[in-house]
C-alpha cells in the first residue's frame, strides 16, 4: 500500500512537472554541442532577388500543375443533373418519401442530420469541443504561466479598457445584442421546423455574445459567463448528446419500442429526440464561438 | 431576371475571389472575404438551401472574420492599433 502510495506521489510529481533528475547535469555535459543550422541563413533576402526568375518560375510551375491536377479530377467527375449519378440513389428517396413518417420533423435537413445520421453530428460537436480546449490549453493566460510584464501588460490593458469611451458600439450593442441572441434562440427551437438548426443558431448566439463582450468588456461578461460555466455547458451537452442517442441506439436505432413520442409535424414539441439535440449542439457551438473570442483577445473566458 | 441576378452574384464573386490574391494589406483581404460570404450566403438562397445560407451569414461573414481581425493584432499585422 504504502509502494503505490509512493508511486502515485510520483506519477503526480511527473504530471505537474516537478520532477526532476538529479544528476542532469552529468548528462548535459557529456552531450557534443551541436551545431546550429539555421534554415534563415540560406534563404536570405539577397539569395532570393538573386534568384528572382527561378522563383517566378517555380511559383507558375507548381500552380499549373495544380490547376491540372483540379482540372483533370473534375473532368473525371461524374456528368452534373445525370439521373443516374451515383449521389441518385434508394437513400435519397427514403430520405424524401418517409423522412417526415420517421423522424417526426418537416424539416428534411434537421431529420437527416440529427436522426439517420446523429452519429456524425455527435463527431462533429465533439471536433469543435476539441478544438477549443486546444485553444484554451495554448493561448489561456492564468496565474501559472504568467510572467511579471505580462501581468503588467495585462493590468495597463484592463485601465485602457476601462477609460475608453466607445458610444456607439455601446448604443449599437445595448439594441442589438438581445435581438440576436434572441433570432438565435428562435433559429434553434424552430431547427425542426423550418431552416435553420443548432448550429447556425449556436452560431448567431456566439456572435451575439461577442458584439455584447466587445461592446461591454470581458468583465461584465464575467458576471453571467465564466470558465466553468462554459466547461459545465459544452461538457454537459456533451453528455446529454450521448445519454440520448444511446438511448435511441439500445432501443434498435429505428425507433422499434421508442418511448418518446413523434407528435404532429408541426408543432413546437415533435420530432422526438431532434428539439433536445438541437439545443445541445446550439450551446455548444455558443459556446465555442465564444470561447474562441475570448480566448484570442484576452487569453481568458 | 432571376438568372440575370444570379450571373451578377457570380461575377461579383469572381471579382472577390481576384481581389483577394491582388490586394497587399491584409485588413482589406478579410473585408473582401466578409463580402465573399455574404455573396455566397445570398447563392445558397438561390439554390434553395436556406440552411447553409443562415450558417454561412453567421460564421462566414460574422465569427470568422472577428476571428482573422484577433488573429492579425495578435501577430501585430494591424497597423493603427495598440498593439499594431
Amino acid at each position: 500500500m504504502n509502494e503505490k502510495k509512493t508511486f502515485w506521489k510520483h506519477l503526480q510529481a511527473w504530471v505537474d512537472g516537478e520532477e526532476v533528475i538529479l544528476d542532469a547535469d552529468k548528462y548535459i555535459v557529456s552531450r557534443p554541442k551541436r551545431e546550429k543550422s539555421d534554415w534563415r541563413s540560406h534563404f536570405t533576402m539577397e539569395y532570393v532577388k538573386e534568384h528572382r526568375k527561378l522563383y517566378m518560375f517555380l511559383s507558375i510551375a507548381i500552380s499549373v500543375l495544380f490547376i491540372g491536377i483540379m482540372l483533370g479530377v473534375v473532368n473525371g467527375l461524374p456528368e452534373f443533373g445525370n439521373p443516374h449519378n451515383p449521389a441518385n440513389n434508394e437513400v435519397m428517396e427514403r430520405y424524401l418519401e418517409s423522412g417526415i413518417e420517421e423522424t417526426g420533423a418537416t424539416n428534411f435537413v434537421a431529420g437527416m442530420i440529427l436522426d439517420y445520421r446523429a452519429f456524425d453530428t455527435f463527431a462533429e460537436a465533439n471536433v469543435l469541443f476539441l478544438a477549443v480546449m486546444c485553444a484554451v490549453i495554448l493561448l489561456k493566460k492564468d496565474s501559472k504561466n504568467y510572467c511579471a510584464q505580462e501581468e503588467q501588460e495585462k493590468y495597463e490593458d484592463n485601465i485602457f479598457d476601462e477609460r475608453e469611451k466607445k458610444p456607439i458600439l455601446q448604443m449599437g450593442g445595448k439594441v442589438l445584442a438581445p435581438l440576436v441572441i434572441l433570432y438565435g434562440i428562435y433559429v434553434i427551437l424552430n431547427g425542426h421546423l423550418s431552416p435553420g438548426g443548432g448550429f447556425s443558431g449556436g452560431s448567431i448566439i456566439g456572435a451575439g455574445l461577442i458584439l455584447y463582450a466587445s461592446a461591454y468588456g470581458q468583465k461584465k461578461m464575467r458576471t453571467f459567463f465564466t470558465f466553468r460555466t462554459f466547461t459545465a455547458i459544452s461538457v454537459g451537452c456533451l453528455l446529454t448528446y450521448c445519454a440520448c442517442k444511446t438511448y435511441s441506439f439500445f432501443t434498435g436505432a429505428n425507433h422499434v419500442g421508442f418511448a418518446i413520442p413523434k407528435g404532429t409535424p408541426g408543432d413546437i414539441l415533435s420530432g422526438g429526440f431532434i428539439l433536445p439535440l438541437n439545443i445541445c449542439v446550439g450551446l455548444i457551438v455558443a459556446c465555442t464561438m465564444y470561447g474562441f473570442f475570448a480566448l484570442f483577445t484576452k487569453g481568458d473566458i | 431576371m432571376s438568372t440575370g441576378i444570379q450571373v451578377t452574384l457570380l461575377l461579383f464573386l469572381i471579382a472577390c475571389a481576384i481581389g483577394v490574391s491582388f490586394t497587399r494589406n491584409l485588413f482589406i483581404a478579410v473585408i473582401i472575404f466578409m463580402g465573399y460570404s455574404s455573396i455566397m450566403a445570398v447563392i445558397w438562397l438561390f439554390l434553395e438551401s436556406p440552411d447553409l445560407a443562415i450558417t454561412q451569414a453567421a460564421v462566414g461573414a460574422g465569427v470568422d472574420s472577428v476571428l482573422f481581425f484577433l488573429t492579425l493584432k495578435k501577430v501585430h499585422a494591424l497597423k493603427g492599433t495598440r498593439e499594431g
